[in-house]
C-alpha cells in the first residue's frame, strides 16, 4: 500500500484542523470498509489519514422523543442491536443488516456508506425516506443538508476539502408509520444491490388513509433519488394495489438506469415498480401492525 | 515515509507493543511482523473472509483494519483458540465432520463461529448460514462446515451442562 500518516483525534475541531492542515488531501477514515480498499487500489492517495473513531460525537447513538442521533462512525452491528431503533427506524435497520457480511457491519458505518457516495449504497435509500438530515463540520463551522440532497454523482457529494461528516439526524417517528428498505439481488447475501427501495408511509389514525410518504430508490441513478412525486401523489389516498401501482409507476419514471453486468436497463426500470410497490405494502403493514 | 509507530495491543490475552508503519493492515501486523501466520490472506478486499478475527470480541476483516486501528483492542486469533494442548469444540467439532478441503479459509470459518456461537449459543442451519455469509470456500465444502458450526453447538451445549453438573 502506498505510504501514508495515521491520526486519531479525539475532538471534531481537530480532526477539521487535521484535515485542512495536510499538505495533500486528508482522508477521514471510520470503519475502512471502503476507504481501506481504495488506498490499496490507489483510488485515493492521502498524504494523512484521519481515524475519527475516537470522536465522541461520531460514536452517538442516541434515541430520544426529539428523534435519533446517528454519529458518523457507528456500525451498522450497533444499529441493529438496539431493539428501540428496530421499532422506531426498521428501514435503517433492514439496511444495516444486509450491509456485507457480519465481518463488514462490525466496521462499516452508515455516515461511512453515505460519505462513500455509491449509487448502490444500502443505506442512503432508507436515510432519505426516514428523513435524515447530514450534519457536517468544517473550517467555517457546521451545516446541516438533507441526504436527498447530499449525494451529488458516483463517488460525489457536497462535502468540500477539509469537511467531515459528524453526525446523521432523524426526525421522530410519525404516528402511525411503518418503514422498509429492500433490495434486489441474484444471491441471498453478500451482493450489491442491482435495484434498492427504502420508504417511509404515515398512516391516518383510522389506518385507511395515507398521510404522507417518502421513497427513495437505489442503483437506478449516477446517485440514490429521492422519488418525490411519487412520494406527494400517495397523500391522501388510500393504500390499494391500484394506489401503489401508481407510486411504483411514478417511481420508474424517475429511474434512469445503466446497463452493466448486474442488469439491463429494462430489467431494472422493471424491478423498479415491483419493489416500489412491495416495499409500500411492507411499510402499511408495518404502520399498521407495529413489531 | 511516515515514521513508523508503537501500538500497544492485546492478541491472544498477552499485551504486546509493536512497532508498524501507518500503512500496514492489521493481516499485515500479524503474518509478517509478529508471525502469526494462522490468520490467512484470501482476496486481501474484506469479500472473503479467510483473514476474519476477532477485534474486541466481534469478528473483522483484518485485511481492512489498519494495525494502527488496534491500539488499546483486545483481538483473538486462530492461535488462541486452542486450550493448552486441547483444541477447542470447535476445532474438534471442524475435524471430525471433515469440514475441511485445502483448509485456507478455516481459521477464518473457526473464528466466525466462535463469534456466532456467543452470541447465539443455539443457532438454527439457516442462522449459521446467515452468520458465516462473509466467510468463502472456494473448495465449496460448505455442507460439511455446517455441519461442523452445528455440532460445534451441541458440543459446546453438553460442555456446558456437564460443567455446571460437577459445579
Amino acid at each position: 500500500m502506498r505510504d501514508f500518516d495515521y491520526s486519531a483525534p479525539t475532538s471534531v475541531a481537530e480532526a477539521v484542523r487535521l484535515l485542512n492542515q495536510s499538505p495533500g488531501a486528508g482522508r477521514p477514515l471510520a470503519g475502512g470498509t471502503d476507504l481501506i480498499d481504495q488506498l490499496r487500489l490507489g483510488r485515493h492517495q492521502p498524504e494523512l489519514v484521519v481515524d475519527i473513531k475516537r470522536i465522541p460525537e461520531l460514536n452517538v447513538l442516541e434515541l430520544s422523543s426529539r428523534g435519533l442521533r446517528l454519529g458518523a462512525a457507528v456500525p451498522c452491528s450497533r444499529i441493529y442491536s438496539d431493539a428501540g431503533i428496530a421499532q422506531e427506524y426498521a428501514a435503517l435497520v433492514d439496511s444495516a443488516r444486509i450491509i456485507g457480511g457480519v465481518q463488514i457491519q462490525n466496521r462499516a458505518s452508515v455516515g461511512g456508506n453515505l460519505c462513500n457516495s455509491g449509487p448502490a449504497a444500502d443505506s442512503t435509500p432508507s436515510l432519505i425516506a426516514l428523513g435524515a438530515r447530514a450534519v457536517i463540520a468544517g473550517p467555517q463551522g457546521t451545516r446541516e443538508v438533507p441526504v436527498e440532497e447530499f449525494c451529488t454523482g458516483p463517488g460525489k457529494n457536497v462535502l468540500h476539502r477539509g469537511e467531515v461528516l459528524v453526525e446523521l439526524r432523524f426526525p421522530p417517528r410519525p404516528a402511525n408509520s411503518g418503514s422498509h428498505y429492500r433490495r434486489f439481488i441474484p444471491r441471498n447475501e453478500m451482493d450489491i444491490a442491482v435495484v434498492s427501495v427504502g420508504a417511509l408511509v404515515e398512516l391516518d389514525a383510522s389506518g385507511e388513509r395515507i398521510k404522507s410518504a417518502r421513497i427513495a430508490l437505489g442503483a437506478v441513478g449516477p446517485t440514490p433519488l429521492f422519488a418525490r412525486e411519487a412520494s406527494s401523489g400517495l397523500a391522501g389516498r388510500s393504500p390499494t394495489v391500484e394506489t401503489l401501482t401508481e407510486a411504483a409507476q411514478a417511481a420508474q419514471a424517475i429511474a434512469t438506469p445503466i446497463d452493466d453486468m448486474r442488469g439491463t436497463k429494462e430489467f431494472r426500470r422493471h424491478v423498479t415498480g415491483v419493489l416500489v410497490r412491495r416495499v409500500l405494502e411492507e411499510c402499511v403493514q408495518r404502520a399498521r401492525h407495529p413489531a | 515515509m511516515a515514521k513508523k509507530r508503537v501500538v500497544s495491543t492485546t492478541i491472544n490475552g498477552k499485551s504486546i507493543e509493536l512497532l508498524c508503519e501507518p500503512r500496514q493492515t492489521l493481516l499485515e501486523v500479524l503474518r509478517d511482523n509478529l508471525d502469526l501466520t494462522g490468520t490467512k490472506e484470501g482476496c486481501s478486499n474484506g469479500n472473503c473472509g479467510a483473514c476474519t478475527v476477532l477485534m474486541n470480541g466481534r469478528p473483522v476483516v483484518s485485511c481492512l483494519v489498519l494495525a494502527m486501528e488496534a491500539e488499546g483492542a483486545s483481538l483473538e486469533t486462530i492461535e488462541g483458540v486452542a486450550q493448552g494442548g486441547d483444541l477447542d469444540p470447535i476445532q474438534q467439532a471442524f475435524l471430525e465432520n471433515a469440514a475441511l478441503q485445502c483448509g485456507i479459509c478455516t481459521p477464518g470459518f473457526i473464528m466466525s463461529t466462535k463469534a456466532l456461537l456467543t452470541e447465539n449459543p443455539n443457532p438454527t442451519e439457516q442462522e449459521a448460514r446467515f452468520y458465516l455469509a462473509g466467510n468463502l470456500c472456494r473448495c465449496t465444502g460448505y455442507d460439511k462446515i455446517i455441519r461442523a458450526v452445528l455440532d460445534s453447538a451441541q458440543r459446546r451445549q453438553a460442555a456446558l451442562a456437564a460443567e455446571r453438573q460437577h459445579s
